[in-house]
């Protein structure tokens, strides 16, 4: 929406010396986020994985401007951050669905598309869509109390996608379900991904989650938050079932644990 | 609320039972309370027999049924006249209260400015004021009544309107905001629909308020035609039969008016109503 043509292999997310602190000049003060730099290209799996505190989450609200960063830059598309969410570039899915009592499912998926000023038919037909997309067309009169944790997540994703953001960012959207449901969502989502090709930035502090999900993991640090190194999944796509017990998944699950552990030993405060 | 989180399952469908089932249900409910309040009533007509209360003190239950029949051409129109008042009052002050709430919401300065002051009269016996708002209006003019009662609902539904307004999930605001969403979105959207069910509980408490001030405030003097001078009139000349007879049509308004309330909100979000039933 509204993106300007960029050069070629010019990222769709560019994180510029971006630094964050909470209480700023008080006594509560709290670095959350120094000097981050991150480029995220369009149509990447981005997993931003660390220990709590680490700053996953601020990071995700920087790039979404929930938040306003304390130095440094976030551009989306050539553009600032706050520029980008005005032109609706974001769809956010919180670790709460945040669905509306008041609505039905499918009233819900619509509320972005009315808030927009979509017309009509135009809603109704996205609406259907979307809800196909998530396999839960049967349930579009429901009220979300009425449907389990994993088919409100279920309806957030495609609220989020309903706009047809270029970005979807996630903050734990899966953290709270069962583990069962959740290896199931993430199949889910890898197949929504690959339909749709929007780019995703998913906060997790799941290694295997992050693994089998992204093209990039990006292992972060606590107090402060830092990035100590990037990832490369290159497991075969599509990801299936049988990913999870690849060799080669387990090595990489290797690779990012061990580089979590290298801080928690130069960490003294662990 | 049970959250089944189980996928595949088609999730609690058949949560809302058929309407029919429904209504037997019910009525069955129903039952205990029918069984008490006619043991109530057999329990008041033996006590007055057998102790020989003299009847100006309590009638017995078939005196005042006898009585509410002859009476019932007078009682029942200075039912409604009282009604007006407290319809009327209940109205105007659920108007105001709604729109005062608004504004604070919207200001917040307003709000922190008001709101000790409202939830401070909103504990006060507002009642006591009737003898001067009856100076101020006229003894019998009902728009004194009326003030009385807007009053005492303008209280309870402005603080509920404002808690509703502004007590609304951060995630949900959020939402909004990565939508890039206009502050009357932000209204329409969310704070409205959040407010409704702490708005309904601020009328439903008001509806009985409203009755209850309308009488009150008649007692201190009004029309002649009001049930609450009909009432305090009654039982000055120990006409107790007929003073009881106006207090059942004054029930039987208030409960319908309460029934009213219940039956508007089930239309305006029925999504509330059957959250709640689940949660029963």
């Amino acid at each position: 929406m509204g993106a300007e043509p960029l050069p070629e292999n010019s990222p769709i997310i560019s994180i510029q010396g971006v630094s964050k602190i909470y209480n700023q000049g008080k006594d509560s003060r709290v670095s959350a986020l120094e000097d981050i730099h991150l480029d995220i290209h369009s149509g990447e799996f981005v997993s931003l994985l660390g220990p709590s505190g680490c700053g996953k989450s601020t990071l995700l609200r920087l790039i979404g401007d929930l938040l306003a960063p304390s130095s440094g830059a976030v551009l989306v598309n050539g553009k600032a951050a706050p520029q980008a969410r005005r032109d609706r570039d974001y769809g956010m899915v919180f670790q709460q669905a945040t669905l509306y009592d008041w609505r039905t499912v499918s009233k819900n998926v619509q509320l972005p598309l009315e808030v927009m000023n979509y017309p009509r038919e135009k809603r109704e037909a996205r609406v259907q869509e979307m809800l196909q997309l998530v396999q839960l067309e049967e349930f579009s009169r429901h009220y979300p109390w009425q449907l389990s944790g994993g088919m409100q997540q279920r309806v957030a994703i495609a609220r989020a996608l309903a706009f047809a953001p270029a970005i979807l960012l996630m903050d734990e959207p899966f953290g709270a379900l069962d583990e069962m449901t959740r290896e199931r969502m993430q199949m889910e989502l890898l197949h929504i991904w690959e339909q749709t090709k929007t780019t995703v930035v998913f906060v997790t502090h799941s290694i295997p989650e992050a693994v089998f999900l992204s093209s990039r993991v990006v292992v972060m640090s606590a107090r402060p938050g830092r990035i100590m190194d990037i990832i490369d999944v290159d497991l075969p796509r599509p990801r299936v079932f049988e990913t999870r017990e690849h060799p080669h998944f387990f090595e990489k699950i290797t690779e990012v644990r061990e580089c979590l552990r290298r801080e928690e030993v130069k960490g003294v405060n662990v | 609320m049970s959250r089944v989180a189980d996928l595949a399952a088609p999730v609690e469908a058949e949560l809302l039972p058929a309407a029919d089932r429904r209504w037997t249900e019910r009525l069955r409910r129903f039952v205990p309370a029918a069984i008490v309040f006619v043991l109530a009533l057999v329990l008041w007509e033996g006590v007055v027999a057998v102790f020989r209360i003299e009847g100006f003190l309590l009638p017995k239950p078939s005196v005042i049924a006898a009585t509410f029949t002859r009476e019932f051409s007078v009682v029942w129109p200075a039912g409604l006249f009282t009604m007006r008042e407290a319809v009327g009052g209940f109205g105007l002050g659920c108007v105001l209260g709604i729109l005062v709430a608004l504004a604070t919401a919207r200001w917040t300065v307003v709000s922190e400015g008001m709101l000790p002051f409202a939830i401070a009269v909103n504990s006060t016996p507002i009642v006591a004021l009737a003898p001067i708002m009856n100076q101020w209006f006229g003894i019998t003019n009902p728009l004194g009544k009326m003030s009385i009662v807007a009053v005492i609902v303008f209280f309870p539904v402005m603080i509920n309107t404002v808690r509703g307004l502004t007590q609304v999930d951060a995630g949900a605001l959020e939402l909004l905001r990565s939508y890039a969403a206009g502050a009357f979105a932000v209204l329409w959207k969310v704070r409205l629909p959040n407010a409704l069910p702490y708005m309904f509980s601020a009328f439903k408490v008001s509806s009985t308020l409203s009755v209850i001030g309308a009488i009150v405030s008649e007692y201190f003097g009004g029309s002649r035609e009001a049930l609450g001078v009909y009432i305090s009139q009654q039982a000055a000349l120990f006409h107790f039969a007929e003073a009881w007879s106006a207090i059942i049509i004054a029930c039987l308004m208030g409960i319908v008016f309460y029934g009213i309330i219940l039956l508007v909100e089930r239309l305006v979000m029925p999504w509330h109503v059957s959250l709640r039933a689940t949660e029963e």
